[in-house]
């Protein structure tokens, strides 16, 4: 019987999914590990060092890499670019998923995950930007769970309450564009609070607007890069419009991305002088400092510059995995590795393999809804019933 | 010493009701240009360094006080203070030695700021500051998102990370409790020096003075906790600078709600005008588009009507060129016609006496027949 349907389904014990199915299961574990034993047991978290991975990356990166969402519905529905109608969709989709994602890590992250409404429905602290945050993320996720609904009922064949949600697309974008402008900043502007611990080179007054105008250009990298992957792994799940106009999409966000990364850099090296930071330059986290911004910001956005006048594709995709791992720094780096720079290496933060595979985790729980999702609804294709022209 | 720490407390004390009555409501304000100089009459702790003898008994009591399990090196032990110690999730306070010969001890514990980090970052208010000065915890509130570890400038806020599903923030309440029994707290009572002396803050602050004045060579000239990060209710005066007594001088003065402020302050702005910015943007594409649409549609019809016209007057032409060719033509063609003819008749007059006479006759006829 189980050798019946193992040959009837090649497919299911591929490598792929046997690769998911370990980290699936060793998640579980960890899971029940973290349930009952308690934070201390899966995390090198303690009392100098109370944010983790968790939040350096599945919060503050997952937020930040989520951007394609509002960036991509914005630049279709709002400034009227509709050659990128075809990659709202796969956005959307990733961005809900990302947003998800987020909250589950956060299950695990807080004390009394069943507490995570009180802020919003028990007891508002509004003094607090964590406040604005978890608000934000609450209606933003409600907003992206409302805009993806249209896929889901063109998979159902529900005509009537399509049409009706489709009616709301440019109140929801908007929408959804003010609430990514407040969280994404306000992520930054959690760490204005403690001048004292996060080193001079990354603290900064500007905080809310780096994350903000990084965010749009980690939104469209992730786009770009997902879209690689999705051509190589669902490419027969696109239709021709989807596949006409991808390298349209990639060569438009990695001009726009690499003038919003020419502005950031702009911005922070006002930062620098404004504190009058350069003196720090030269010392070890100067030059960590100097690897994250040439690196991982400059470098790939001369290199989007470069693929998109000469529409070479090669150079944007590798210019788009730059810019997400650069983010991923930005982002460590303030939560974690400049955050409590002060203090000496014995009390120093660094993640626990648990923490590290409860993180890998929750991504591939990511991946595989993406990939449940996307070989399903009409995300990479137009359903034939509701084509747009 | 001018006043005893005992007398000290007994004018204190019986002010206490008073305090209790003037207290202002506990509402935060951001960004106002108004300086938050602490709640009237909220009381304080000044921990005197240099009259600290290291005997740990401020930490046995506090021990006691809040009912925290026994620690496994006894109180008595005092091998611990050589190894720097913070604040645990069961130990509110520890004291640590900084200089050997002749020894420097310092008691830490949390702060009770003025206008506290840990209450500003907390989302759901689980923090307040009470008029009597203590910041106090609610555990019913509490998420454990633990930002107000990260918030709070003097590492205080421990968190208890072997508990599974009901982990609670802890730190010292400045016995807040007690404080409303009219009782010292625990740490203060069971001092049996003058290290720690409790009162208002604004007569702390005036002892401190007198105290740094009286012996300039016993102090440095500076109270800590007047002014770091906006305030604090406990208040420190010690012999060697407050960096080599493991607290931090590069705290700064702003309070951590003024840090946040700014940011805080935008959200408002952001949900105002982002909506009319976007529709504005929304709405010049728009336009955009209806007038490239428009244009488009306008240079096609035009096309159109320049195209019709200019084949009309092609047609007119041709149609005009093509009577006058055809005119020409028959014109040449019957000039032809009549000069061969001619030719012919002439030929035939030539021959006339062989040829009969109807050949003539036929010739005129076709002529005719063409015209």
């Amino acid at each position: 019987m189980a050798v019946e349907k193992m040959q009837s389904n090649p497919q299911r014990f591929s490598p792929t999914n046997v690769i998911i199915g370990i980290i699936l299961v060793v998640g579980a574990v960890l899971t029940i590990l973290r349930f009952t034993k308690g934070l201390g047991a899966v995390t090198n978290l303690d009392n100098n060092n109370p944010w983790g991975i968790w939040i350096g990356f599945d919060l503050l990166c997952g937020v930040a890499l989520a951007a394609g969402g509002y960036v991509t519905s914005a630049a279709c529905y709002v400034f009227g670019l509709k050659r990128y109608h075809s990659a709202v969709r796969p956005a959307i989709l990733t961005a809900f998923l990302g947003y998800a994602l987020v909250v589950l890590a956060l299950h695990y992250d807080v004390g009394r995950p069943w507490r995570l409404p009180y802020p919003i429905f028990v007891s508002q602290g509004t003094s607090s930007l964590l406040f604005e945050v978890g608000l934000c993320v609450f209606l933003y996720l409600t907003v992206l769970f409302i805009e993806f609904t249209p896929a889901a009922f063109e998979w159902l064949g529900w005509k009537k309450i399509r049409q009706v949600v489709v009616k709301l697309t440019l109140l929801l974008t908007i929408f959804g564009v003010v609430l990514s402008t407040l969280h994404q900043s306000s992520l930054g502007a959690l760490f204005m609070i403690a001048p004292s611990k996060l080193h001079p080179l990354w603290y900064s007054g500007y905080l809310p607007v780096y994350f903000f105008i990084s965010s749009m250009f980690a939104g469209m990298s992730m786009v770009i890069f997902e879209s690689t992957l999705a051509h190589r792994y669902l490419g027969h799940k696109m239709d021709h419009t989807h596949h006409e106009e991808a390298p349209g999409v990639a060569f438009g966000f990695a001009k726009a991305a690499s003038f919003i990364m020419m502005g950031y850099l702009a911005i922070k090296i006002v930062g620098l002088a404004i504190d009058n930071n350069w003196g720090y330059l030269a010392t070890g986290w100067g030059l960590w400092f100097l690897v994250e911004l040439a690196g991982f910001v400059a470098f790939p956005a001369i290199l989007f510059a470069m693929g998109s006048r000469e529409k070479n594709l090669m150079f944007v995709r590798i210019a788009a995995v730059l810019t997400v791992l650069g983010i991923v720094l930005n982002r460590l780096n303030i939560s974690v590795i400049a955050f409590n720079y002060h203090l000496p290496t014995a009390d120093r933060y660094f993640p626990s393999f648990m923490e590290i595979g409860t993180s890998v985790f929750i991504v591939t729980i990511g991946i595989v809804v993406y990939r449940f999702v996307a070989t399903r609804m009409p995300v990479l294709y137009e359903h034939p019933d509701y084509k747009t022209h | 010493m001018a006043i005893s720490r005992r007398k000290f407390i007994g004018c204190i004390v019986g002010a206490a009701a008073l305090g209790n009555a003037t207290g202002a409501p506990g509402k935060a304000h951001g960004a106002s240009n108004k300086h938050f100089k602490g709640y009237p009459d909220s009381f304080g702790v000044l921990h005197d360094i240099t009259q600290c003898i290291g005997c740990r008994k401020c930490e046995s009591a506090c021990n006691t006080v809040n009912g925290l399990p026994e620690p496994q090196v006894p109180f008595d032990d005092l091998s611990v203070l050589d190894t720097r110690r913070r604040t645990d999730a069961d130990v509110f306070t520890v004291v640590n030695r900084f200089q050997q010969e002749p020894s420097v001890f310092a008691k830490k514990q949390c702060n009770h700021c003025l206008e506290p980090a840990c209450a500003s970052a907390c989302f759901v208010k689980a923090f307040t500051k009470t008029k009597q000065g203590a910041v106090i915890y609610d555990e019913s509130l509490c998420v454990g998102c633990r930002y107000c570890m990260v918030a709070c400038p003097f590492d205080v806020p421990a968190y208890e990370y072997h508990k599974a599903l009901t982990p609670r923030v802890t730190k010292c309440t400045m016995c807040y409790p007690r404080l409303l029994e009219d009782k010292l707290p625990g740490c203060v009572e069971a001092c049996p020096k003058n290290a720690l002396v409790f009162g208002k803050r604004d007569e702390l602050l005036k002892y401190a003075r007198k105290r740094i004045y009286a012996y300039p060579d016993q102090y440095t000239d500076h109270i800590y906790g007047e002014h770091e990060m906006g305030g604090t209710s406990w208040l420190y005066i010690s012999g060697p600078s407050f960096s080599k007594v493991g607290m931090r001088e590069d705290l700064g003065t702003t309070s951590a709600p003024e840090l946040t402020a700014g940011p805080l302050s935008a959200v408002p702005m952001v949900v105002g005008l982002w909506p009319v910015l976007l529709t504005g943007m929304y709405a010049i594409s728009k336009r955009k588009d209806r007038i490239a649409r428009e244009e488009k549609a306008a240079a096609v019809a035009e096309t159109i009507a320049l195209g019709q016209e200019e084949t009309q007057k092609k047609l007119d032409a041709l149609k005009e060129k093509m009577t006058k060719e055809k005119t020409a033509a028959i014109n040449f063609e019957v000039k032809k016609a009549l000069e061969e003819a001619e030719k012919a008749a002439q030929q035939a007059a030539a021959q006339e006496p062989k040829l009969e006479p109807g050949a003539g006759g036929d010739a005129e006829e076709s002529i005719e027949e063409d015209k």
